[in-house]
């Protein structure tokens, strides 16, 4: 039986991470909800951000918390340009066809990335970024507890963005019918362009609260795009509080894995949760809505 | 028959091919060529005639190439023995793969994604494991001999891969002509109107999946045999499936010979690329994700659709 001083931190580490996660997830599970395509560049997105909150950090110096009205924007121009432009273009024709559209883009930028900036990874070293805080059962990284915290207010936000505002009823509208809201007026290319731009704009954020406590390379996002699927799958597409369950629950599985079978056979359990969920529970835990639409 | 003839006709052109260009640069181009075409052959059974587009047959390459590297090394069989293994090995890895997700009925998208965490499922297994060489990978040591399925010249692989593209063409021109592929057809169009007329869409797939995944295994064997050096990244990384369903996604999905013309076309794109800016790391990868958004977007029915199509409009204009 393993100890529980090393079963309690694993398990708070787990959280921190989840968390994030999440946060990636959320953006990919809007998309999905509402435009009813699988974004498979999502990873490699993330990557381009954990990059330009670093390049803004090395080269111009400004701190990844202070990046965010950078980076949010940025990132959010850039998905609503790419939905516009690309993903747009191709319809909503076969599904499949999105997927490897968008696997198209992942590779283009995940190997421009590689091209431009080596296969390096870089981490940055702020004043923090050793800081820790002992919350009794264990000690945690300042930089952890932060993207952490995060991580919940910017779902909160999302939250209200989706529930509160006219954008958010637009957006709601068209998930749930698009041909009649087209019919009541609601301009559908640009809300589905908004959609796609908000759901980028929270990689901006994730790379903000990431890059502290993390590092890029130009891979890192084939690591997270099969890990946000697995959440949005088990979480339920399209659901947010899925999303933020999943997240938990992913993170908790990776770090327990990785504490009972070691760092890779760890990340076993991820892919047989994703798997075991498409097939036995395709609508995940908080989805009501059929997989294959209808 | 008149694809039939086509099919004889193609393999007899290529035939003396390394004979009369005496060069091994070349060769070894022709042969990459024909080895891609292969395994966008084998994608194009299940993808392209049969419309489930598989993200992870990187899963069922890596079993060919492990099956045949660890019976070789570890038991000492033969080689050749061990590529017939080696099929069965993929052909078990489809069936098992293809029952858990179209008992499931997972279409489209999921099924991707559920093909894609099958990979990483077997690449994080071959990188743990004892008996996969774990991630040093494993070495074949070189022993020269046709017997041994190790040529001394490239001649002999050439062959190898040209038989392989045979038999390849053959299973896509067996499924333009027969019953199954009749269904398989009829399921890609619209499943649940197939189902209505009577297919077993599920036993259609799952026999579908099973000789893709067999022949992408004996693709493989024969990269094992080739390098004679495989790795978990190199078997069931995600290039390979990349790479699978690009190939028949640019020469014309569900088509006879689309998956030897995409080859062929992203070989050529392949070298004028490194001629034009010299080798550098993921390059290639950079121009196969554009062409792979440039061909949605723009030329959905691929190389082969576009001859088809201009074909048609120049008897149009005769006619």
């Amino acid at each position: 039986m393993v100890e529980l001083d090393i079963l309690l931190p694993a398990l708070l580490n787990g959280i921190m991470t989840g968390a994030v996660y999440a946060l990636v997830a959320l953006g990919l599970t809007l998309i999905y909800g509402v435009l009813h395509i699988i974004n498979f560049a999502h990873g490699s997105l993330l990557m381009l951000a954990l990059y330009g909150v670093y390049f803004l950090y090395t080269l111009l110096g400004i701190d990844p918390y202070l990046a965010f009205p950078i980076a949010v924007p940025a990132f959010f121009a850039l998905g609503y340009g790419l939905q516009r432009s690309v993903i747009g273009y191709c319809g909503r024709g076969k599904d499949e066809n999105i997927l490897l559209v968008t696997l198209g883009l992942s590779l283009v930028i995940e190997n421009l990335a590689l091209y431009f900036w080596s296969a390096d990874t870089r981490t940055i070293s702020t004043s923090y970024s050793f800081a820790t805080v002992d919350l009794g059962v264990a000690v945690i990284a300042v930089p952890r507890l932060v993207a952490f915290a995060g991580a919940l207010v910017v779902a909160g936000f999302l939250w209200l963005l989706i529930h509160r505002t006219d954008l958010g009823k637009a957006i709601r509208a068209l998930a749930k019918e698009r041909q009649g809201a087209q019919l009541v007026g609601i301009n559908v290319e640009h809300v589905f362009a908004m959609s796609f731009g908000i759901g980028i704009a929270s990689l901006g954020a994730a790379a903000c609260l990431l890059l502290p406590s993390y590092y890029a390379n130009p891979g890192i996002g084939r690591s997270f795009v099969l890990i946000a699927f697995t959440i949005v799958v088990l979480g339920g597409m399209g659901s947010f509080a899925g999303a933020l369950v999943g997240g938990l629950i992913i993170g908790v599985t990776e770090s327990l894995g990785g504490l009972f079978l070691g760092e890779s056979l760890g990340q076993l359990g991820i892919f047989l949760i994703f798997i075991a969920i498409l097939l036995f529970r395709p609508t995940g835990l908080f989805g009501a809505r059929p997989l294959s639409r209808p | 028959m008149r694809s039939a003839f086509a099919i004889a006709l193609v393999l007899a052109v290529l035939l003396p091919l390394p004979w009369l260009v005496h060069s091994d640069f070349w060769t070894n181009l022709v042969i990459m060529a024909l080895y891609y075409g292969f395994l966008g052959q084998a994608w194009n059974l299940l993808g392209g005639y049969g419309g489930q587009f598989s993200f992870g047959h990187a899963a069922f390459f890596g079993t060919g190439a492990y099956a045949s590297a660890v019976l070789q090394v570890s038991l000492g069989l033969n080689p050749w023995l061990c590529l017939a293994l080696a099929a069965a090995a993929g052909a078990l890895t489809g069936a098992l793969i293809g029952a858990l997700s179209f008992r499931y009925g997972l279409r489209g998208s999921y099924f991707a994604l559920v093909t894609l965490a099958f990979a990483e499922v077997f690449r994080i297994l071959a990188d743990s494991l004892g008996f996969t060489g774990a991630g040093v990978g494993i070495l074949i040591p070189l022993k020269e001999s046709a017997a041994n399925f190790q040529f001394a010249s490239k001649a002999g692989f050439y062959l190898v891969i040209l038989a392989l593209n045979a038999l390849g063409l053959a299973c896509a021109w067996w499924i333009e002509n027969s019953r199954f592929g009749a269904r398989l057809l009829a399921l890609r169009e619209n499943e649940d109107a197939a189902r209505a007329l009577g297919v077993d869409v599920f036993r259609t797939k799952l026999a579908a999946i099973t000789l893709s995944g067999a022949l992408t295994a004996l693709g493989g064997s024969f990269y094992a045999q080739y390098f004679l050096y495989i790795d978990p990244a190199i078997a069931y990384g995600p290039g390979v499936s990349v790479e699978a369903l690009l190939v028949p996604i640019v020469g014309g999905l569900g088509t006879l010979f689309g998956p030897l013309l995409g080859a062929a076309a992203l070989q050529l794109l392949n070298q004028l690329a490194s001629a034009a800016m010299g080798e550098a790391p993921g390059l290639n990868l950079v121009l196969y994700g554009a062409v792979l958004v440039l061909m949605i977007m723009f030329m959905p029915q691929g190389l082969f659709g576009l001859a088809r199509l201009s074909s048609r409009r120049l008897a149009g204009r005769a006619g």
